[in-house]
């Protein structure tokens, strides 16, 4: 599954993310290029998506992150779970 | 603080658990936001917290008991508007500060989440004042309130975090626990993802925060003592101490204490207090206050007393005052727990001690600081500089406040031009971090970005060099009442003593002194001294070779500066331009040196050297300056026509040596580099012709030149490893220094051009370029090779073929020297070798054991030096 996240819906994109991981195998992509900043309901969402996504062992891989995002995930320690991509 | 977190119940550990997650969130987010995002949270906080002062002012009264409303409020503006006052412009994201000069640009990194203490007796003001800085830094604050000030706390915390919230910021940025347990304190303590403690309140509170094993910043208790000096204006200090002690009823940790008052004042300033509201105790009130408002046991103040009335406290202890009573002062006779009123006292009671001189006063106020103040908050008042200083240098507080209240003096921004706080760091006496007054840096990790700077290099030579045949006549156009020449027996001898004395100007009255032709002994060194001094030369004249002209610039010095040290001058350093031990600038005497050289390898005439030999404590003493260069060089070759072979090949290699290594070295510049790439090329070409012809005068010339250019090289670039293994070798086994160097040159090169083991810290030098050097080396003599490799190969081989032709022995081996002989020196030599300063410009760090294979590569001799860790870079 690849989804690309609107940066004026960050949260929505997330959630609907989260329901597709019914029908998704394997790995789920998300693109997060247009996205430059990030708020901790984004965050929520991203660790609710996690969680999803790894109890159906489905691998879940961001691309076109920021450094600024990047650090938050650092942060937060969400990066570790996520594969990432250039 | 002693109980452990272990017995939270699960529950419990998931709510404070929640907390520190959402903190966490919230700081990870702010991490994106810019300096104008904060500011744009900020301002409107501010004024969110000038509007609720008074409210929040109330609650606060309402709660704690303690203190005064107006007072409070104040103190709610001033940690709004005042300490925005001081951020608001200050830069707390990204680079926050610029050393263009210095390469350096300072840079903000949030702390992450601040777990915060906040008091009973400033809670809603301390509350307001760190969200402000919390969200101008960027952090996320769990606020731990005092529990009987949890209400007021709660509410400011909430205005401040909806208002935050409302502009922007993440949202869990504040966060205030809901109930209070000690317990909850010390798991979030603890707690790995909490970055900072701010802890302001009582010791316990600190010290917990401190015994935390975080970072943490805790602020508490204070015993402000004030010294009222009899210059001080009167009227003014006695109204600043009462404003300042019953402000908020003496609740703030820097209020004044203990009054320490000039015994010719005492009287006066006493009736002026009682004027102005304060009851002066007799004994017998004071006795009581002693006995009632600091507990007897523990010697602390009562906490039923703390920011409570004057009149309120006399009525609760029996004393009988006037209504409008602001303040009880105590008369005490000393400090300590015999004297119980000496103590913090966070209401408005004062001690007062009459001094009977100053000497008494500042002690008393010493006193009172190591009676639980020290690093906080101490006062004068006086309108002497020079007491004010004294008391500035015995009292060990973080603000010192002169001619101002202490408690609104503090604050800072109100009275002075400290920083707005409301959390006094009180440095290592009082168990703290700081001294500061707390801020929004101390609310940063501060990053340096340093950029790589070049240290400013030099380039110094003599202010006159005349060379050629017959540069001598130069002596004539240097005018001089008085010349004394240093020279040796073989000068005289020679006639080059006389030659030199009759191109000296007429009217100069000549003296010559003859030293021996050895390394100069202080005992020769102060001889001649003497005959400066008796003949007030304004001229020196070193003929000879580099003993001579050594002897003459110690002599110089001495003779100029007779205070110099030379023991003491001979220090050792590792930068020239940061030497800890400086060479005399004041002279009794000025003399000009001019050096005229004998042999062509040391360049002594233009070099800033000068070696001494202490025959009595053995030793020899290296001493190394640029006032000890010669005024003067003359490079004259009719000194050098008559220079045996073996002295012409050991001084020309020594010459060769000074080129190759300078132009290696890691202080080598173009402008070095100039000096020692021509030294080479006219030693390659004219030593082997100066060796075989000794009458070729543009030989010899040009030999002479090449020694006194590489000379100007190295004495700007310094020397390298070869020369500390050639000092190392030749005094251990008594080979001439040329000679010396002679026999390790081909490995050096070899060794310097193959990749380092060790790398020398060369700010000035972009990469490792030594075996580049030797490439440009080899292409300027024209020894060809396509490759790096080959080109320092073919300098090695052309080294080697050099020495070949001058008959230097091709290895230690050749000299006599024994196999067994030599590995028993081993240990010595690179003792001495690794000791020498010489090695500390050269292009590689050697280790001990490379020093080793360095002298047994020499030992076995020529045609073994290759270099190592191929470069096969094509030039």
């Amino acid at each position: 599954m690849f989804l690309k996240i609107d940066a004026e819906r960050v949260i929505d994109c997330l959630r609907e993310a989260r329901q597709k991981l019914n029908n998704a195998e394997g790995e789920t992509v998300l693109d997060l290029s247009s996205v430059r900043r990030i708020d901790p309901k984004a965050v929520t969402a991203m660790e609710d998506l996690l969680g999803a996504a790894e109890a159906k062992a489905i691998k879940v891989g961001l691309r076109g992150v920021n450094v600024d995002i990047y650090k938050v995930l650092k942060l937060t320690r969400l990066a570790p779970r996520f594969c990432f991509f250039t | 603080m002693t109980t452990s977190a272990a017995s939270l119940h699960q529950e419990r550990i998931a709510y404070l658990e929640g907390l520190v997650s959402q903190a966490r969130t919230a700081a990870a987010v702010f991490t994106q936001y810019t300096q104008e995002d904060v500011d744009r949270i900020v301002k409107p906080m501010v004024v969110a917290g000038l509007e609720q002062a008074q409210h929040l002012a109330r609650l606060a009264i309402e709660e704690t008991k303690l203190g005064v409303l107006e007072d409070k409020a104040l103190k709610n503006m001033v940690a709004t508007e005042f300490v925005y006052n001081y951020v608001k412009d200050k830069r707390t994201v990204g680079a926050i500060r610029e050393f263009p000069e210095r390469g350096l640009v300072e840079m903000a990194e949030p702390i992450g989440v601040i777990f915060s203490l906040t008091p009973i007796t400033n809670p809603t003001s301390t509350v307001l004042f760190k969200c402000i800085m919390a969200i101008k830094t960027r952090n996320a604050v769990i606020f731990s309130p005092h529990p009987n000030a949890w209400h007021c706390c709660y509410e400011a915390v909430k205005i401040m975090y909806e208002t935050a919230l409302k502009h922007g910021a993440p949202e869990g940025v504040f966060t205030c626990l809901e109930s209070h347990d000690l317990q909850d304190n010390v798991y979030l303590m603890g707690h790995k993802d909490v970055g900072l403690i701010d802890a302001t309140g009582g010791p316990g509170v600190v010290r917990a925060a401190y015994s935390s094993g975080k970072p943490a910043l805790g602020v508490g208790a204070g015993n402000t003592p004030v010294y009222l000096e009899k210059t001080a204006d009167l009227n003014m200090a006695v109204v600043d101490i009462i404003t300042s002690k019953t402000f908020d009823n003496g609740t703030i940790c820097a209020s004044e204490q203990t009054v320490v008052i000039d015994d010719e004042i005492y009287e006066v300033v006493l009736k002026k207090f009682a004027d102005l509201g304060a009851h002066i105790c007799n004994k017998k009130e004071t006795e009581i206050l002693e006995r009632t408002v600091i507990d007897p046991e523990t010697g602390f103040m009562q906490p039923t007393a703390v920011g409570q009335k004057a009149t309120d406290i006399a009525r609760m202890v029996g004393l009988s005052v006037k209504p409008n009573t602001k303040l009880l002062m105590a008369p005490i006779q000393g400090v300590g727990r015999k004297h119980p009123l000496s103590v913090e006292k966070l209401f408005p009671v004062l001690a007062v001690y009459r001094a009977k001189s100053v000497d008494e006063a500042l002690k008393v106020c010493v006193d009172v600081n190591h009676a639980g103040g020290l690093g906080h908050t101490a006062v004068v008042f006086s309108r002497n500089d020079a007491i004010i200083q004294k008391f500035g240098e015995v009292i060990n507080a973080g603000r010192i406040l002169v001619n101002s209240p202490g408690s609104i003096g503090a604050f800072g921004g109100v009275y002075n031009d400290m920083v707005p706080t409301f959390s006094f760091g009180c440095g290592t006496g009082g168990g703290n971090s700081t001294t500061d007054n707390v801020n929004v840096y101390h609310y940063l990790n501060i990053k340096r970005v340093a950029r790589r700077t070049q240290a400013h290099m030099w380039f110094r030579v003599p202010n006159q060099i005349y060379f050629n045949l017959n540069a001598v006549e130069n002596l004539r156009r240097l005018a001089s009442r008085s010349t004394v020449v240093i020279t040796n027996p073989a000068m005289e001898q020679m006639g080059h003593v006389d030659v030199v004395r009759r191109q000296l100007p007429p009217q100069t009255l000549i003296h010559v002194s003859v030293i021996p032709d050895a390394e100069p002994e202080v005992k020769t060194v102060m001889e001649g001294v003497a005959a400066l001094n008796f003949y007030k030369a304004d001229q020196i004249v070193a003929l000879g070779g580099g003993s001579v002209i050594d002897a003459a610039k110690i002599m110089k010095l001495k003779y100029e500066s007779p205070e110099a040290d030379l023991e003491e001058l001979a220090a050792p350093f590792m930068d020239i331009r940061k030497r800890v031990v400086e060479y005399p600038t004041e002279k009794v005497h000025r003399a000009r040196l001019i050096a005229i050289s004998t042999t062509s390898g040391t360049g002594s005439e233009v070099t800033p050297f000068a070696v001494l030999s202490d025959k009595e404590r053995g030793r020899k003493v290296t001493l190394a300056d640029y006032s000890l260069t010669p005024d003067v060089a003359i490079v004259d070759p009719q000194f050098v026509m008559s220079m045996p072979k073996g002295l012409t090949a050991d001084t020309g290699i020594d010459c060769l040596t000074h080129a190759l290594e300078a132009a290696v070295s890691i202080y080598a510049s173009p402008y070095t580099d100039s000096n020692a790439m021509q030294a080479i090329r006219l030693v390659f070409k004219y030593l082997p012709i100066s060796y075989n012809h000794p009458d070729d005068e543009e030989a010899r010339s040009m030999m002479h030149n090449a020694a006194c250019i590489a000379a100007i090289a190295f004495s700007n670039a310094a020397v390298g490893v070869n020369h500390a293994l050639a000092h190392a070798f030749g005094a251990r086994f008594g080979v001439a220094h040329g000679r010396a160097n002679a026999l390790m040159l081909p490995h050096v090169i070899a060794y310097n051009a193959s990749v380092p083991t060790k790398f020398m810290p060369s700010p000035n030098q972009r990469g490792y370029v030594a075996h580049k050097k030797y490439a440009t080396i080899a292409d300027l003599l024209g020894l060809g090779g396509d490759t790096i490799e080959e080109k320092v190969q073919n300098l090695v081989t052309a080294t080697e073929q050099l020495l070949d032709q001058l008959a230097v022995p091709r290895s230690i081996a050749d000299l006599g020297i024994s196999t067994e002989n030599f590995e028993r020196a081993m240990p010595e030599l690179s003792k001495i070798a690794f000791d020498d300063p010489s090695w500390r410009s050269n292009p590689r760090m050697p280790l001990v054991s490379e020093l080793v294979e360095l002298f047994w590569s020499a030992y076995h001799g020529r045609g073994v030096a290759k270099t190592k860790g191929s470069r096969k870079q094509t030039a």
